[in-house]
Order: C-alpha cells, then structure tokens, then sequence
C-alpha cells in the first residue's frame, strides 16, 4: 500500500508499542536551548539519571544572547545564568554546545540545516515549538515541553500517539512578488490557527516544489501557528543538493546512496491523508496580519474586517479585542497603516535568500524619516558571514537600517531589544500576539520585501509594485 | 509526579479565545532555571497594571470571588504558540488543577499531564452554559472525577467527559513518564544495535 512521509518515518522510528500505552518513538535528533532545557537537567540529576546518547544531542545558546557587541558581558543577570548553565550542563552530559562565541553559533533551527545535522527521514525534537522548520527537509519535527526533553535526554525516545495526516496542495506557479510566507499566512487564513491541531502537515503541490529550501523551512516554521505540530515537504533533489558537503553528514556513505537513500522518503504517490486542502498559488497576494493571532491576516489589498459582517459571537469578540490592542479601525485598508518600527529576522525569515529579497527592495532608498528603529538581524554567523561577502550589510546601512548579529532577538523579545507600548511593527517572525515583541507592542506579520518596502515608505505598500533601484 | 483522581473547587472564567501561551506567562520570566515559582507571573500582562503590581479591576479572574479558584474555563484553542512548559507550571503554581475548554494546542495539553493537571475538553454549548452558570453564581464549584469521567455541579447536574485511556491511567497513577520508557529499555537498546548493523 502507498505510504506517505510521516507513515514512513513513523514505522522506521517505531521501538516499541506497548498494550494500552503510548508508542515509543526513537529520536535521532535532539536540539537543545538555553531556555527550556535547564528544568530537564535539573530533573535527570534528581532522579539520579544520565543522557543516554549525547552524541545524538546539540545545543546552542540563541534566545538570551545579544546582538549588539558580543565581546561585552551578558548584561542580564538572568540571561547570563541561563547561558552558563546550558554550558556547564553540557560540558558535564557530554554534549556538543555552539555558544555564542562559535563561528557556528545562531538561531537552531538556522544552524541545523546548514550543519546539515538535519537530514531527511530524520526524527528531531527540541523544546521549541518552531522545530518544525527542519520538516522543510522531509524530517518528522516538533517542539516538545521541557518534561519531554528531560525524557529525550534520559531514554532518547518519545511516547507518543500516531497524527492524524494533513495534504496542504499548493497548486500553481508563484506569482512574482509572492513569497514563502505569504504562502503560510494564506494557509494559515484559510485553515485557521487550530486547523492543524493534532494533524501532521504535508506540503505540496507546484508552488511547494518551486520553492529554495530557505522558502521552504519558512513554510514549515509557521506549521504551528496553524496548530500542527509537525509540518513536513518531501524529499527531492533540491533537498539533497542543498545538504551536499555539509559538516555532519555520515562521512563513509557515498553521497550518491546518500541521496538516493534520502529521497527514498518522500510519500508515495497515491498514498493517503485523514484531510486534504487545496489553494492556488496564483490567487495568493502579499500578506499582513492586522491582528493578534496569525490567522489574523488579509492580502494588502484588503482591509481590517467590520465586526458587523462577522457572524460568530466568539469571532466577533476575538477581533474586536483584537482591533483595539492593535490600535486599529474596523475595515481599515492595509495601505493606510503607518508603522514606526521594523524587525527583519527570527527563525522564520532570517536566512540569506530572505536578506537578499530585502536588500533588493532597500537598494538605493532610504528608511522613512517617521521610522524609529529598523533592525536586520541575520539567522545565523554563517549567513550574516555571506551576506558580509555579499555586500549585503553594505545595502541595508546605506538605507538606514541597523545590521546586527545574528540570533532570536525581536522575536521573541528575551534580549534587549524590544517593542515599547504603542510601537508599531512590521515584522517577518512569527508571532503577532499581545506583547509577543515587547508589552503594548504591535506586530504585523509580513514577507522580508514587504518588510522592508513598509520601512522605506512609513506604511504598507504592494510589493508587487515596487520600483527596484 | 502527583497523581489526580478527584477534584472539588472554585471556578474562575477567562473568556478568551486562542490564549497563548506568551499571555499565560510573558517570556521575561523565562529566564529563571527553577521548575516552581511561577504563580505570581500567570497572565502578567492582563492581571496586572502597567507598574506589573496592581492588579487589573478589569481583569475578571482579579474578582475577589475568584481568588481561590483552581478549575479553569476557558474557549478555545488554549494554550497555542510556544511550547514552553512555564505556561503549566504558571497554572499549576497559581492553584489550578484542571482546565475546561472546547479545545487546547497539542504541546500545550501534552505538558499539562507531565505536570499532573487535567485539561478536559467539552463541547461548545456546555462551555457557554458553565460561563453563564459560573458568574451567575458567586463561589460556583464544580467537582471532577477522573475515575468516573465526570463533572458533577452544585445543583447535582453532571457532565460526563472523554479522556484517552493511557493519559487517564497516568494521571490516576501519577507515573512518571520517564520510568514508564525505561521499562522498555531492552527494546530501545535492541533498536539501536539494530540499526547500527544495517547502517
């Protein structure tokens, strides 16, 4: 019978599936971060218990480190501790760390696939529900809570309940302009933030397959903020080309049976899902959130929505807070709403094909007299290294924006920088909820281009019809 | 991990749809490396005043009425976004130790019974009427039975629910997941040589 890619990968992980309990599932990757891992330190120690197979895990510090000058102290007490903990807990497990001082050091889900420790038919779990990007190369992915790291740590395993399977077909060529994330935030729109709860998402279709694998780890990022745990796209030669010569593959297979072993993965055709969804690539415009849950979202065309014209009392609430946290009018076109501020980064949006569609629209203009703080802050060293060589830094400092280093940052607020009450933001992460990038602040959720147009024009615009210097 | 079977207490409302789990508790107290201690940083952002000490007459939970709840109704979609386990243990330190909504975010209700607190989902008409019962009636206590799967009301009026059997049997028994796994450690070590001889 045709399988498809999470059945595969299910059966192949599969060691054991006790009577009346759980499965348990064998983990091949386990990434491990400053935030969410030193509670699960703490609870092996107190059980008297050790890492079964650190060689399996990686940690990185990327949420609480700076991304101004690195050389300055943490200066946080705080985040200080925290970041000396993950690197005290791995020195005494055994573990590999890339701190903040590594030329390998960045965002995990960044680094992952550029070590190319993320490969696919892989299972890979860290305590980050963003996890899901590594699906991007055909791997089961997903963020799991702290007592489930401490449990990867302990067994490297997982207990877990089959998913119910999801086809998101992505049919139609991209329209130009039209970019990864404004894929997801129109799969987002049409299935709903909880759409995807308990599912496991399978991207496809002719929009998907057209996709770098840079479009294609934002895609599957933002699978979680459509409630699926896991989001995943099939192998393909694209995926192999991209993990060629990368540092951690198995050095003594050949590379042909590596990737002939790789695409081996990908689902069968004519193999099954408990629910399919179907959207044209070519109907999908630039999209803005304009409220507090990515679901949240309309094309630039469109306007926020009339609390008259939405039906369900629930819906209807939801907006209106929503609305009025954002500081917006009901049926408010997208165009008309001005921003202060701009965040291009995150483990969303912060790899080198992103800052490369942003510094082309930056070419040759300036930020917007009106904009506060315009930050570029790279995934990861290695991209922000590339960018360097590319003279991309160059580009974005002439137009005014401020290049960082490379980590987290605004996403999620844990450093220093941050959003003030009131702030207004267009932002490529992930996240637009209340006081996601600071409290009182306000996120629009938007591609890097569209980011950046907002930040030169001071409000929203089509990227569709930018004049490209 | 502490076992649930039966629970009678106060039950305060959060009308609110798709909360996340950046509302439950705000990342700046991520920092912290404790598992505990988490109680007076729940929902931070609405329960308190700008000075994050008064608290917030509008925020309904702040009602003196609520103040010993440890049954939480909410809507839909609790829980979504980060998986941070600060959002259970926040709930868990505050005095909760069951939530009712028509539905939670994986990661979120998976984290829930690691920490041996009981997320119940009901159907969307019964939440509304709990809502209207709740503030209609001040001291409102519901009493869960994870045994008999049912919630029983003041009035005697009872609410059967639904609840995978393992998950059920973990909380009843309060095992820990970890020493559940290492039963089975004969089996992951026969899978790793396994797989390391056909690599």
């Amino acid at each position: 019978m045709p399988k498809n890619i999470y059945e595969k990968i299910w059966a192949a992980h599969l060691v054991h599936a006790p009577e009346g309990q759980d499965a348990i599932l064998y983990i091949d990757r386990h990434y491990v971060h400053e935030v969410t891992s030193p509670q699960a330190f703490e609870g092996l120690r107190l059980a008297g218990r050790t890492v079964r197979r650190p060689e399996l895990t990686f940690a990185t510090m990327d949420h609480n480190i700076p991304t101004t000058d690195r050389a300055r102290p943490i200066a946080d007490p705080l985040s200080k501790q925290q970041v000396e903990k993950l690197a005290a807990n791995c020195k005494e497990s055994g573990i590999a760390l890339f701190d903040m001082y590594d030329r390998r050091n960045g965002i995990v889900h960044v680094i992952g696939p550029e070590l190319g420790l993320t490969q696919p038919g892989m299972t890979i779990v860290c305590g980050d529900s963003h996890t899901s990007t590594h699906g991007a190369f055909g791997a089961l992915a997903f963020g799991i809570g702290t007592s489930e790291v401490e449990h990867v740590l302990a067994t490297q395993t997982l207990l877990q309940k089959p998913s119910k399977t999801m086809e998101v077909r992505v049919g139609g060529a991209l329209p130009s302009g039209i970019t990864a994330k404004d894929i997801v935030l129109a799969i987002i729109g049409e299935i709903g933030t909880a759409g995807g709860t308990g599912y496991v998402i399978e991207y496809t279709g002719e929009a998907i397959r057209g996709l770098s694998m840079e479009g294609r780890m934002t895609v599957c990022n933002m699978s979680i903020e459509a409630g699926a745990r896991a989001g995943l796209i099939s192998p393909d030669e694209k995926t192999a080309a991209y993990l060629e010569g990368r540092p951690y593959l198995p050095k003594d297979t050949p590379w042909k049976q590596l990737a002939a072993s790789w695409l081996s993965w990908a689902s069968d055709s004519g193999c099954a899902y408990d629910r399919v969804v179907e959207l044209d690539a070519r109907n999908i415009e630039p999209q803005v959130t304009w409220g507090t849950s990515p679901g949240m979202v309309t094309g630039v065309r469109g306007r926020t929505p009339v609390l008259a014209e939405t039906a369900d009392a629930n819906t209807r609430l939801a907006y209106e807070k929503a609305l009025q946290y954002m500081g917006l009018d009901e049926g408010t076109p997208i165009t008309e709403i001005a921003i202060n501020k701009m965040f291009l980064g995150s483990c969303t949006n912060a790899r080198i094909e992103d800052l490369r569609a942003a510094a082309a629209v930056a070419k040759g203009y300036k930020v917007h007299a009106a904009i506060e703080q315009a930050l570029v802050v790279p995934g990861s060293q290695h991209v922000k290294e590339q960018a360097e060589a590319e003279g991309l830094d160059k580009v974005f400092r002439e137009a005014g924006f401020e290049w960082r280093e490379a980590g987290c940052s605004m996403r999620l607020a844990m450093n220093e920088d941050r959003l003030n009450p009131g702030d207004r933001c267009a932002s490529t992460s992930n996240r637009n909820f209340e006081g996601r990038q600071g409290k009182g602040g306000r996120t629009h959720l938007v591609s890097p281009g569209m980011a950046v147009a907002a930040a030169i024009k001071g409000r929203f615009v089509d990227i569709r019809e930018w004049e490209y210097k | 991990m502490q076992s649930f079977t039966r629970h009678t207490g106060i039950v305060a409302p959060l009308e609110a749809l798709n909360v996340d789990t950046d509302q439950i508790i705000p990342k700046q107290f991520l920092k912290r490396i404790e598992r505990t201690g988490y109680e007076d940083m729940l929902f931070y952002d609405w329960r308190y005043l700008d000075d994050g000490k008064t608290p917030n007459p509008d925020f309904e939970m702040n009602a003196p009425r609520y103040r010993d709840a440890s049954i939480l109704l909410t809507k839909d979609n609790f829980g979504c976004g980060s998986s941070r386990e600060h959002a259970p243990w926040a709930l868990y330190d505050y005095g909760f130790r069951c939530i009712l909504a028509p539905s939670y975010a994986d990661i979120f209700y998976n984290n829930c019974f690691n920490n041996g607190m009981l997320p119940i989902c009901l159907p969307g008409e019964v939440v509304e009427q709990l809502f209207a019962e709740v503030r209609a009636q001040e001291g409102y206590q519901l009493t869960v039975d994870l045994e008999q799967l049912r919630i029983t009301k003041p009035d005697g009026g009872e609410v059967p629910f639904d609840l995978h059997p393992f998950l059920r049997e973990r909380l009843l028994n309060g095992w820990d997941q970890i020493g559940l796994t290492l039963r089975f450690e004969d089996k992951i070590a026969a899978f790793e040589t396994a797989r390391s001889a056909s690599a």
